[in-house]
């Protein structure tokens, strides 16, 4: 089978409309990360989440109104399944903790604590250590391994499309306020590694393609035919990819649901960057500053 | 497989997927699961500085070890507890579904003092031999405690310099009781009555067997998941593994048809190898980790993909099947490690520096890529190489 036979599309041509796409984007998830901010879980910051399991569905509102009489101002509630709820607050006292599952279960009848996560703030700092020493290490070591094994040129290119990938994704779990929690995290730095893999496949070909260039060619016109060479190649390993984390995200459950979306978001605008902004921009960056004629 | 040689590719092949379902063989019984996964406890101390008790190594090694003995004295089966840096003590409690009281227990410092009107503390915790639960003439449960020598000494002179006046008796600076001496007691035993529910006097028992700890630790994580819930997300991972293989496979097929159940072949031996490696290595199996397993699956064909298009390439280029495969091979290889390090550049960053979630996802990754290189390639050379003479290529 073949979805795309012999593909001549003008990627590099049409990249200022490709910037343009991704520009807005950003700046809707920019927007989004500035007005509402992220969505940061208890890993982070600190605090206490409770989930409680009835044996009746409940709504998030009665869960709501039985605990107005404890003093969880900050708390939020959410549905977790048709029988189950989240409770989310600063941090609780395990008196308090007794509270609150004293106080449920003498509305709701009977109700069990099945999960507990009590993070205190040392642990959630951390953890942001943790994330952005984690996140600058694996750039720079991609970019040492691109520079090396490639060229300066695409390496710093591939560091700009991963930072184009990161900033999606940050703006895609602002806007539609998932929660970032420490799985989340893991999950960016999993994108970090594996969305360039599309973009070193161009730049393979490219490689090969300048060793036996066709005569008159432009370097633009050999990216381009580069990119359309390996096409088939960045799609199909993207929707292996792709379609095992549908699978998660669906029939996953709840606990991986923000994991897998931001996984799903990720290898989207992997791709997108691999395509239309790791190559573009190093022929940019050739037509201005030519290293090669 | 050149005519008339043995195809030893894939007879090493073979043999390494029966070594490793021997190894993995009934996976059940040999996979050790999270905390996440099975239900229990994760709880994180810190060793905190009091003016009274400031921090030292040794106190640390001493905290460990009193906590150990209240852990075991809870009973649960097949605890951890280990000193994580300078000040921190890890707890993982598996199968513990009353975290409360395990924080209760394993947290609170148990200092025992016994003190006069005036304040003044005459005997401490650390003169006790023993403390069990008993219960009184009216039914109550109480905390008889038995002195050692020394203590036993020390109870009697103040029983007889406080007749007639009370005895406080304090844990962690709180009075619990505070009873009127009648009378000296020589005898080095005596009751604390506080009025306690029989879960209440346990864990003081427990605590004052155990001994008081040297400092004051607080709880600074704890993360619990009841088995039942942690039933939940295996149930829920195993399906989403289920399909999203599923799902890889039919693709695998529609696309590259012979070469694509060669491929789905190769894919089998990945998951296989994985667990075996998984297995042998004794990590544990975590929900983030399940994750990154179904991940990975759609990963591992990635080395397929390219090598598939690469021999669909060479082929309409002109070159015969056989050439084609030969120079797919070869020239798909390093991309495959290009690609591949890069990935693997941030999934050993997530696993060296990361812990919990992010350390897991680290794991599985890491082993994802290392074992579907060799799959992707090794072993799908293997499967290629033998079925090549029966298939014909369509491009």
């Amino acid at each position: 089978m073949e979805l795309i036979k012999n593909p001549n599309l003008n990627f590099v041509g049409n990249r200022r409309l490709a910037y343009t796409i991704s520009i807005i984007i950003i700046a809707v998830g920019l927007i989004s990360l500035l007005v509402q901010g992220l969505n940061y879980g208890v890993d982070f910051v600190g605090g206490t989440l409770l989930q409680f399991r009835f044996n009746r569905e409940v709504e998030v509102e009665e869960v709501r109104e039985a605990l107005e009489g404890l003093d969880l101002a900050k708390s939020t509630v959410q549905r977790f399944s048709p029988q189950e709820v989240i409770i989310r607050s600063p941090k609780l006292s395990s008196e308090e903790q007794d509270e609150v599952e004293k106080i449920l279960g003498e509305i709701f009848g009977e109700v069990e604590l099945v999960r507990v996560e009590d993070v205190g703030p040392a642990v959630g700092a951390d953890l942001r250590r943790m994330a952005v020493t984690a996140v600058l290490v694996a750039l720079l070591g991609i970019l040492v391994y691109v520079s090396i094994r490639f060229e300066f040129r695409p390496g710093v290119t591939s560091i700009v499309a991963l930072a184009h990938d990161a900033l999606v994704v940050l703006g895609m779990l602002s806007l539609f306020q998932r929660e970032f929690s420490a799985p989340v995290l893991a999950a960016i730095l999993t994108i970090l590694g594996y969305s360039i893999n599309d973009s070193i496949v161009v730049m393979d070909r490219v490689r090969e393609n300048l060793a036996l260039r066709k005569k008159g060619e432009t370097f633009g016109e050999l990216v381009n035919r580069s990119i359309n060479e390996t096409l088939s190649r960045t799609v199909n390993t993207v929707l292996t990819t792709i379609l095992p984390v549908l699978a998660l995200l669906i029939l996953g459950g709840e606990m991986l649901r923000d994991f897998s979306f931001t996984l799903l978001i990720g290898l989207i605008a992997g791709t997108y960057s691999s395509i239309f902004v790791v190559s573009p921009l190093w022929v940019e960056w050739e037509e201005r500053k030519p290293l090669r004629r | 497989m050149r005519r008339g040689n043995l195809p030893w590719r894939l007879i090493v092949s073979v043999v390494l997927v029966v070594i490793s379902l021997v190894v993995i063989i009934p996976v059940k019984q040999k996979i050790r699961l999270g905390l996440d996964l099975q239900g229990g406890s994760h709880i994180l101390l810190e060793c905190v500085d009091t003016p009274e008790a400031p921090v030292d190594s040794d106190a640390v090694k001493r905290v460990v070890e009193i906590i150990r003995n209240r852990i075991d004295q809870l009973g649960v089966a097949e605890p951890v507890i280990a000193r994580q840096g300078e000040r921190r003590v890890l707890v993982q409690l598996p199968g513990v579904t009353d975290p409360q009281r395990a924080v209760e227990v394993i947290g609170r410092t148990a200092l025992l003092e016994f003190k006069d009107e005036n304040g003044n503390t005459l005997l401490t915790g650390a003169h006790l031999k023993n403390a069990q639960v008993q219960y009184d003439r009216f039914g109550r449960p109480v905390v008889s405690i038995a002195f050692d020598e020394e203590g036993a000494k020390l109870f009697a002179q103040a029983t007889t310099l406080n007749v007639g006046k009370p005895i406080g008796i304090y844990l962690d600076d709180n009075l619990i009781s505070n009873p009127v001496v009648q009378e000296p007691i020589m005898g080095g035993e005596a009751q604390i009555t506080g009025g306690f529910t029989l879960e209440e006097a346990q864990n003081l028992a427990i605590l004052l067997r155990a001994g008081a700890l040297p400092v004051k630790v607080e709880v600074i994580e704890n993360r619990s998941v009841e088995p039942s819930l942690g039933q939940d997300s295996i149930t829920h991972g195993l399906r989403a593994a289920v399909v999203g293989a599923l799902l890889v496979v039919v693709f695998m097929i529609i696309y590259y048809g012979w070469l694509g159940v060669l491929a789905d072949l190769a894919l089998a031996s990945f998951a296989i190898f994985f667990l075996a490696i998984f297995i042998s290595l004794r990590a544990t199996l975590t929900l983030p980790g399940i994750a990154g397993f179904i991940v990975t699956v759609g990963m591992a064909v990635d080395a397929n993909v390219l090598i598939f298009e690469r021999i669909k390439e060479e082929y309409r280029a002109g070159k015969t099947w056989r050439a084609s495969i030969e120079a797919g091979f070869n020239k798909a290889f390093h991309t495959i490690l290009d690609s591949n390090i890069t990935t693997l550049i941030a999934a050993v960053m997530m696993f060296y520096l990361g812990s919990g979630p992010v350390r897991g996802l680290g794991v599985t990754l890491t082993l994802g890529i290392i074992c579907s290189m060799f799959t992707g390639i090794w072993v799908t050379r293997a499967l290629v190489d033998f079925f090549a003479e029966w298939i014909k290529f369509e491009a």
